[in-house]
């Protein structure tokens, strides 16, 4: 326990200094300018960081096991799908006819519309099978997405831009009318995440010896479904997909804080992911000068530290 | 007499396939002996039939190699990142040598999907916990990772959406002299044939296969080889297509057994006729238009495969 608490402490100011960093790094003139911009994208780092850091692990404990994140389950797809629905409408038009509320809101509706179908239908067929609702998951997002390569051929390639823009999570472009709903409804979910988290512990032991335990399984796994479909939805239609940040990060997290309490795993996430993410957006200007998305480069490692992982351990 | 009644429908899928089109062309004019509609037949609409009827024949016949390989009815290269890794391969050829002849492009497609079929299946064996549904599961997000990885590139040379467009399978640029490299899958398909008892056995684990006295690794290698190559090869000339080696073989085990000698004509002829059915399809909704097959397959595939496995259990 010591060692964990030196190693969150060492957490919480490299990200104390990350935050520090990228505030103040090469500020130039108009100071005022540089530090509301960049504040706006620390905040957004942070909400999307909770959100990814909660629903990862959950979903991981959920599954149990390590090497999936629930942004597969079809969320990015659905995302995709919608936004080059919209630019393959109205084109270069869509700016104008969608504000950035209402694309918001249609996109947060369609996955968490989308996650929940998903949850009935398994459910009601009473498959309490997780990984058979992974895999229709999967399989329907493979659908979508060839679905949205077929507009894309389409779509004009000067319009298609605004649908690449889509593809690729960035914080350069934050909408702050945005930003708070979304940071209030993380609020309240974390509150949520938190109070429950012991659940996840006893969840952790597997379908058995949860119910063994007292515990109703099947409540609880919906329970921590719609938690996590309401935060990846959120936050995807915040910034953008970032498949494999989540992969990233749990395994990070587990590597650094060799614990199985959920609440301080969870709490651990946040904050390394917030220094992930702000370190590959740092990266990213500073190094790249905002040539590739950040989301790519964190892709990029997150799945060559997952090919790593897979092929370094003995058992999975 | 399956087989037989199989070997029909694909003949009339071909025939009407070979007069399917924008152009107006009939039998008729064969016999006619119509020189500029002959030369359509043979530039166009042979080509396209033949790479058709290889493609659908290739894709199932890999699926069901896999599936024996590793004892698992839901692996095939849709769900094994093998299809990533043949457009991985693809691009990385087109951003550095780009002017290199096809054998080259064919040679790096093929390596790398050569490659991630030898690491998934590396990962399938350290896989303790063998639910059916886990393996592809692993498999699925083997496969985003090689994609991200492309993906990496794909976005810092700024052509997106021209990989999105060469990836989408596609039969429609087939022409003479530019889709002979799927001729190549033609081997890796008779290999499989002669030798699909000894994936089975092989599929049943290392020692196992041993005391019956065969070379584990050599056959193991094989197949792998068949199934990069036949990927590849339809990679190259058509883009991917996706769930073909996935929905079936499973739906002929489903209606005619498992017996592997007697099923494997049977699933590589239904890989024929589906893709020809589809592909006529995609040429007559939108006419004179086409849907690209990439999208009339992944419909028809994922709703037969979402079938499937509900039912499964």
């Amino acid at each position: 326990m010591k060692g964990i608490k030196k190693n969150f402490l060492i957490t919480v100011l490299l990200l104390l200094a990350a935050v520090t960093l990228y505030l103040f790094y090469n500020m130039g003139s108009n100071w005022e300018f540089a530090l509301r911009l960049r504040g706006v994208k620390v905040a957004a780092i942070i909400v999307v960081s909770c959100c990814v850091a909660y629903s990862s692990v959950a979903f991981q404990t959920l599954t149990n096991n390590r090497i999936l994140t629930p942004s597969i389950m079809g969320f990015e797809s659905v995302y995709l799908l919608i936004q080059t629905l919209i630019v393959f409408m109205y084109g270069d038009l869509t700016f104008q006819v969608l504000s950035g509320w209402g694309n918001f809101l249609l996109s947060v509706l369609g996955m968490i519309g989308f996650a929940f179908l998903l949850y009935i239908l398994i459910y009601k067929k009473g498959k309490d099978n997780l990984y058979l609702l992974l895999l229709v998951g999967i399989i329907l997002g493979t659908l979508f997405n060839s679905l949205s390569s077929f507009m894309q051929l389409l779509i004009d390639p000067s319009d298609y831009f605004i649908v690449q823009g889509k593809m690729f999570a960035t914080f350069n472009k934050i909408n702050r009318d945005l930003l708070w709903p979304s940071a209030g409804v993380l609020a309240v979910l974390l509150v949520v995440g938190f109070r429950t988290a012991k659940y996840l512990d006893v969840l952790a032991l597997g379908r058995d010896q949860a119910i063994n335990l007292g515990l109703n399984y099947n409540r609880m796994v919906q329970l921590f479904l719609v938690i996590i479909a309401i935060l990846v939805s959120v936050s995807t239609a915040l910034v953008g997909p970032i498949t494999f940040l989540g992969l990233l990060v749990t395994n990070l997290t587990y590597e650094l804080f060799k614990t199985h309490r959920h609440d301080v795993v969870i709490a651990a996430c946040c904050l390394v992911t917030a220094v992930t993410l702000l370190s590959g957006q740092f990266v990213m200007e500073r190094l790249f000068h905002l040539s590739i998305p950040v989301s790519a480069i964190i892709n990029l490692v997150g799945g060559l530290y997952f090919m790593f992982l897979l092929l370094r351990v003995r058992k999975l | 007499m399956r087989t037989l009644i199989l070997t029909l429908i694909l003949l009339v899928c071909a025939v009407v396939s070979l007069f399917v089109g924008v152009a107006d062309i009939s039998i008729v004019d064969i016999f006619h002996w119509d020189a500029e509609k002959l030369a359509l037949i043979s530039i166009s609409r042979i080509p396209r039939t033949a790479a058709l009827i290889l493609a659908g024949v290739g894709m199932s016949i890999s699926g069901v190699i896999m599936q024996q390989m590793t004892q698992n009815k839901f692996v095939a290269p849709t769900t094994a990142g093998t299809l990533e890794a043949a457009k991985m391969g693809l691009l990385i050829f087109l951003i550095f040598i780009p002017t290199a002849g096809a054998a080259l492009k064919m040679l790096f497609a093929f390596l790398f999907t050569f490659i991630a079929s030898l690491i998934f299946l590396a990962i399938v064996r350290k896989i303790r916990y063998r639910n059916v549904v886990f393996v592809p599961l692993v498999g699925l997000m083997f496969g985003g990772i090689i994609g991200s990885i492309s993906t990496f590139f794909a976005v810092r040379m700024n052509i997106v959406q021209d990989t999105n467009a060469w990836m989408m399978g596609d039969f429609s640029g087939i022409l003479q002299g530019r889709y002979e490299l799927i001729y190549l899958s033609l081997p890796a398909i008779i290999i499989t044939y002669l030798y699909a008892n000894k994936f089975t056995v092989v599929g049943m684990g290392e020692d196992f296969s041993r005391n019956l006295g065969l070379n584990y690794r050599a056959i193991m290698n094989i197949g792998l080889f068949c199934v990069s190559l036949t990927v590849s090869a339809v990679v190259i000339t058509a883009g991917a297509i996706p769930f073909l080696g996935l929905i079936v073989p499973n739906v002929v085990s489903l209606l005619f057994g498992d017996n592997l000698k007697k099923t494997l004509p049977l699933v590589a002829l239904s890989g024929a006729i589906f893709l020809l059915l589809c592909d006529i399809a995609g040429r007559i909704v939108i006419y004179p238009y086409e849907v690209p097959i990439g999208v009339t397959v992944s419909i028809i595939g994922a709703i037969i495969f979402l079938i499937l496995i509900i039912r499964k259990r």
